[in-house]
C-alpha cells in the first residue's frame, strides 16, 4: 500500500512533460487494479482447482464426498487388511474411523510410518465400485502421533456411535 | 548441577536483556548517555550467560544426564556424539535455545562492530533487539524449559528422532537460525529509524552489510533442509511445499526484496518508508516461521508436543511485534518518507516492481500455507493446499521477475531510455530466444507443452546469466587498463552481484532439468534383477543385514552401470532404529555435476525369495539446485567483503569520535 503512494509521490513529482500529474496517478491506479486483479484471478483460480478436501470413511459411505474429483481420507489402517498382490506394489487395505470402513487400492512403495493399526491419510479418487484409488499415501512422521485430521475423524465418528447407543 | 548453573545462567540472561530492552530506549529518547551506554555492556553480558547456558545444555547432552527432561526425550547413550550435540537444538526447548542463543550472538556482534555508529542509534538497534530476546527468553523460561528435571531418572533416553540422525540435520537448524534472527538486527535498525526519526543513505549503509549476511545464512539453511529432505526422506524430491518449508521461504523471499531496496535507499535515497516496511515484514515473517513450525499448529517432524499455552504464548509476541512496529511505521514512516526522483523507465522502477513481485509472491505462498489453518480454526472443514497451487500461482509470478532482474541489472539509474536498454540488451534476448527454443529440440522434445515449459525454464536462466554478461560487459568498457586490470577494478559488491545472479540462471537450469527429464520407477527386485532408469542400469545384488550404532539395518547392494560399464556399487539402507518401532530409509546416491543416480529401499516382499519393492530415479541436473544455492550466498558474501564498508566505516569512526570529544567537552 505505501509503496503504491510512494510511487505515487515520486512519479507526480518526476513527471516533467507529456501526461498531466493528475492523469498520471490515475494510470498509475489503474495498472494497479490491473495488477491486482491478476494476482487475485491467478490465485482463485489456483485455489479452485488445487484444493483437496478431507473426508472421514463415515462421510464416505454417507456420500458426502465430491465425484470426480480428487480428495483426502484418514483414519486407522484396519488391522489384518493390508494384501499384497503377486507384483509386489499393488496394494489392498482398509481405512476405518472405527464406525464405517473404505477399501483402499494403492500402486507404489508405502512410506515408512505405514502400518496396520496406525493413522494413515490417502488421497485419491473414490471409483464406481466404491473402492478408493489412491494417487498418494501419507502416513506422518512419529510413531506416536495421529494426525490431526485423523483424530478428529476418529472421535466425530465415536460420538455419532455413542449417540446412536443412547436413542436405541 | 551442570543444568542449574545453565537454568541461572538462563535466567540472568533474561535479567540483562529485560535492562537492555529498557534503559537505553528510554536513555535515546531522553539524551542520557549513561543510559544508553548501557547497551553495549548489557547486550555482551546477556550474550555471555546465554553461551554458557547453551554450553551447559550441550554438555548435559553429552554426558547423557537423563535428569534432565530434555535430555531423556532426545537422546540416548547409543546416540553417537556429533548428534547428541545436535539434539540440543532437535528438540521444541533446544532449538527456541538456539534461536535465543543466536540473538544474544547477533546483538553482542552488533555491539562489537558498531564503534563507527552514533551512540544514539546503537541504544535504539541494541534496545529494540533487548526487547525481542526478553520475549522469547520468557517464553523459554515460562513454557518451555530445556533445563527441566524428572524424577525419577531414567536410565536410559528415548533416542533422537532418527530422521534427525544425520549430518544435514546438524546443521540446518543452526544455519536457518541464525538467518531468521539475523533478521532482527534490519528489524532494530528500522524500529530504530522511526524512534530517532533518521532515514537515509547511511542508515541503509548501516543495515545492509547484516541484512545480506542474514540472507546468507538462510539462503544456506534452506538449502540444507532442501538437501536433507532429497535424500532423507527416500522420496527424492528437493521441495514440496510443506508448510514448515514455506515458513522458512517466506522470510527469504520479501528478505531478497528488502536486501535490494536497502541497496536502492543507500545508492540513490528513495524507497526508504517501503525499505522500513520491508524490514518490519521480513523480520515478522521470521518469526511467523518459528511459529508455524514450533507451535504445533502444523504437526510434523518439526512439532512433536502440543501445547496450546506455546501456541498462545508465541501468538501474543507475534502480535506485539508485528502490530507494535506497525503501528510505530503508521505514525512514523510520513516524517520520514521525503524521497528522491526517479522516471518510469529506470533501475529504481524494475527494482521497486521486482519488489512488489517478491512480496506478492511471498504473500501467495502466506496464503496457500495459513488458509487451511484458519479454515480449520473456525471449524469450516479441513483442506490441504498442495503443491499444483503453489506452483500455479508460483511460476506465472517469478516469470516477469526474472525478467525484470535482468532489466534491472542493466538499466540506469534515475532515468533510462528504451531504446538505449533495447540496444544494450538486444543480443542477450535474441541470444535467448533462439538458444532456450533450440534447446527443447536439441533434446528430442516434440510435445508443445513440454518444449514450452523447457523453453520457458531455459530462457528465463539465460536471460538471466546473459543479462547480467551485459551488465558486466557495461560496466568494465568504462574503466581504463588491460581486461584483468578491468576486472580488478571492480568493487566486490557488483562481483558478489554478478555471482548471485549467475546463482539464480544455475539454480532454474537445475529446477528445469529436473522436472524435465527426471526419471522414477518403483520396481520388485528379486537379487539378481536388473532395471534401467534414464540410461542407467541398476542390478540388485543382495541384501543383508548390516548393524549400526544405535540401528540394525537391512542393506542392499546395487550396481550401477552405464553401457554395460559398471561405475560403482550403491548400499541403500532400510534402518531399525533399536528406540524407535518405526522403519527409516536411507537412500544411496551416486551425485555427479551432470546428475543424480538415486535408489532406496521400499518394504521387504516376504517371498521367500529375499525381494524387495525398490525405488530408483535419475535426477539429472539436481545438483545445480544446491549449486545456484551457494552461488547465491557466494554472492552474498562477496558483497559483504566490499571495502568501502570498511573504508566508510573507518571514515565514519573518525568524524564520530571527534563529536562525542566535543560532546564531552561541552
Amino acid at each position: 500500500m505505501s509503496a503504491g503512494q510512494e510511487m505515487t509521490q515520486e512519479t507526480t513529482v518526476a513527471s516533467s512533460g507529456g501526461l498531466k500529474p493528475r492523469h498520471k496517478r490515475f494510470l498509475w491506479i489503474i495498472f494497479g487494479l490491473v495488477f491486482i486483479a491478476a494476482i487475485v484471478a491467478l490465485i482463485l483460480n489456483a485455489f479452485g482447482s488445487n484444493i483437496t478436501y478431507f473426508y472421514s470413511p463415515t462421510d464416505v459411505t454417507q456420500d458426502k464426498v465430491p465425484h470426480g474429483r480428487a480428495f483426502r481420507i484418514g483414519g486407522m489402517v484396519e488391522g489384518g487388511s493390508l494384501v499384497r498382490d503377486a507384483d509386489g506394489l499393488t496394494v489392498h487395505f482398509k481405512v476405518t474411523d472405527t464406525a464405517q470402513v473404505v477399501p483402499v487400492v494403492y500402486t507404489g512403495i508405502l512410506p515408512d510410518l505405514f502400518a496396520e493399526n496406525k493413522g494413515v491419510v490417502a488421497q485419491g479418487k473414490l471409483d464406481e465400485h466404491g473402492v478408493f484409488q489412491a494417487t498418494q499415501v501419507l502416513a506422518k512422521h512419529d510413531e506416536n502421533y495421529v494426525a490431526p485430521e485423523v483424530a478428529a475423524a476418529m472421535s466425530a465418528a465415536q460420538k455419532e456411535h455413542v449417540m446412536e447407543t443412547l436413542k436405541q | 548441577m551442570i543444568p542449574e548453573i545453565g537454568q541461572f545462567a538462563l535466567i540472568l540472561a533474561t535479567l540483562l536483556m529485560i535492562v537492555q530492552g529498557t534503559l537505553p530506549l528510554v536513555g535515546a529518547s531522553k539524551g542520557i548517555s549513561a543510559w544508553m551506554a548501557l547497551s553495549r555492556r548489557t547486550a555482551q553480558g546477556a550474550f555471555f550467560f546465554m553461551a554458557l547456558a547453551m554450553g551447559c545444555l550441550i554438555y548435559s547432552f553429552i554426558v547423557n544426564d537423563f535428569s534432565v527432561l530434555n535430555v531423556a526425550t532426545n537422546s540416548n547413550t547409543k546416540l553417537p556424539l556429533a548428534y547428541r550435540i545436535a539434539a540440543s537444538w532437535g528438540s521444541h526447548e533446544g532449538s527456541i535455545m538456539i534461536w535465543v542463543f543466536m540473538l544474544g550472538l547477533w546483538s553482542c556482534a552488533v555491539s562489537i562492530f558498531s564503534k563507527h555508529l552514533p551512540e544514539e542509534m546503537v541504544a535504539r538497534v541494541l534496545g529494540v533487539m533487548g526487547l525481542v530476546g526478553t520475549g522469547l527468553l520468557l517464553f523459554l523460561l515460562l513454557t518451555s524449559n530445556p533445563f527441566d528435571r524428572i524424577f525419577p531418572v531414567p536410565i536410559e533416553g528415548r533416542d533422537l528422532n532418527p530422521l534427525l540422525q544425520d549430518p544435514g540435520m546438524v546443521l540446518h537448524p543452526p544455519m536457518l537460525y541464525m538467518g531468521y534472527v539475523g533478521f532482527s538486527v534490519a528489524f532494530a535498525f528500522a524500529v530504530a529509524a522511526l524512534l530517532g526519526g533518521r532515514l537515509d543513505a547511511t542508515w541503509a549503509r548501516w543495515s545492509r552489510p547484516w541484512t545480506t549476511l542474514a540472507w546468507c545464512f538462510l539462503t544456506l539453511g534452506i538449502l540444507i533442509g532442501s538437501w536433507w529432505a532429497y535424500y532423507e526422506l527416500g522420496w527424492g524430491g528437493w521441495w514440496f511445499w510443506d508448510p514448515v518449508e514455506n515458513a522458512s521461504l517466506m522470510p527469504w523471499l520479501v528478505g531478497t526484496a528488502l536486501m535490494h531496496s536497502l541497496a536502492v535507499t543507500e545508492k540513490r535515497g528513495t524507497f526508504k518508508v517501503w525499505t522500513v516496511l520491508l524490514a518490519i515484514c521480513t523480520f515478522s515473517l521470521s518469526l511467523l516461521g518459528t511459529f508455524i513450525v514450533r507451535s504445533g499448529v502444523l504437526t510434523s517432524v518439526h512439532a512433536f508436543a502440543t501445547d496450546p499455552r506455546r501456541g498462545m504464548f508465541i501468538l501474543a509476541l507475534l502480535a506485539l511485534v508485528i502490530g507494535g512496529s506497525l503501528v510505530l511505521f503508521a505514525f512514523r514512516a510520513p516524517r520520514v518518507g521525503a524521497s528522491g526522483k526517479f522516471k518510469l523507465v529506470s533501475r529504481e522502477s524494475a527494482l521497486l516492481a521486482n519488489n512488489l513481485l517478491l512480496t506478492v509472491a511471498c504473500g501467495t505462498v502466506l496464503l496457500g500455507t495459513l488458509y487451511p489453518l484458519f479454515l480449520d480454526a473456525l471449524k469450516l472443514g479441513k483442506i490441504s493446499v498442495g503443491p499444483p497451487y503453489f506452483e500455479a500461482v508460483f511460476v506465472p509470478l517469478m516469470v516477469p521477475t526474472i525478467f525484470l532482474m535482468g532489466v534491472g541489472a542493466v538499466a540506469r539509474w534515475k532515468e533510462a531510455t528504451l531504446p538505449d536498454l533495447w540496444t544494450r540488451l538486444r543480443w542477450a534476448l535474441v541470444v535467448t530466444v533462439i538458444v532456450s527454443v533450440a534447446i527443447p529440440f536439441i533434446l528430442g522434445r516434440t510435445a508443445p507443452t513440454s518444449v514450452a515449459l523447457l523453453a520457458l525454464g531455459f530462457g528465463m536462466a539465460l536471460w538471466v546469466a546473459t543479462s547480467a554478461v551485459v551488465g558486466f560487459l557495461d560496466r568494465i568498457k568504462h574503466v581504463g587498463g588491460s581486461f584483468s586490470e578491468k576486472l580488478a577494478r571492480q568493487p566486490r559488491s557488483f562481483w558478489g552481484m554478478f555471482v548471485a545472479h549467475l546463482g539464480i540462471a544455475v539454480f532454474i537450469v537445475g529446477v528445469t532439468v529436473v522436472k524435465g527429464f527426471e526419471a522414477e520407477r518403483d520396481v520388485k527386485m528379486t537379487p539378481g534383477d536388473t532395471v534401467s532408469v534414464g540410461g542407467y542400469s541398476f542390478r540388485f545384488v543382495g541384501i543383508e543385514d548390516h548393524p549400526g550404532p544405535n540401528y540394525q539395518a537391512s542393506r542392499g547392494t546395487f550396481e550401477l552401470s552405464k553401457d554395460d560399464k559398471v561405475m560403482r556399487n550403491l548400499y541403500p539402507e532400510k534402518r531399525k532404529y533399536f528406540s524407535f518401532g518405526m522403519p527409516m530409509t536411507e537412500a544411496a546416491i551416486d551425485s555427479g555435476v551432470f546428475g543424480d543416480r538415486y535408489v532406496s529401499l521400499g518394504e521387504p516382499l516376504n517371498d521367500g525369495k529375499q525381494s524387495w519393492s525398490v525405488r530408483v530415479y535419475h535426477k539429472p541436473f539436481v545438483t545445480w539446485i544446491w549449486g545456484g544455492c551457494i552461488l547465491m550466498t557466494l554472492g552474498g558474501l562477496l558483497a559483504l567483503s566490499d571495502r568501502r564498508y570498511r573504508v566508510n566505516a573507518r571514515r565514519e569512526a573518525g568524524a564520530v569520535s571527534w563529536t562525542s570529544v566535543k560532546l564531552e567537552k561541552a
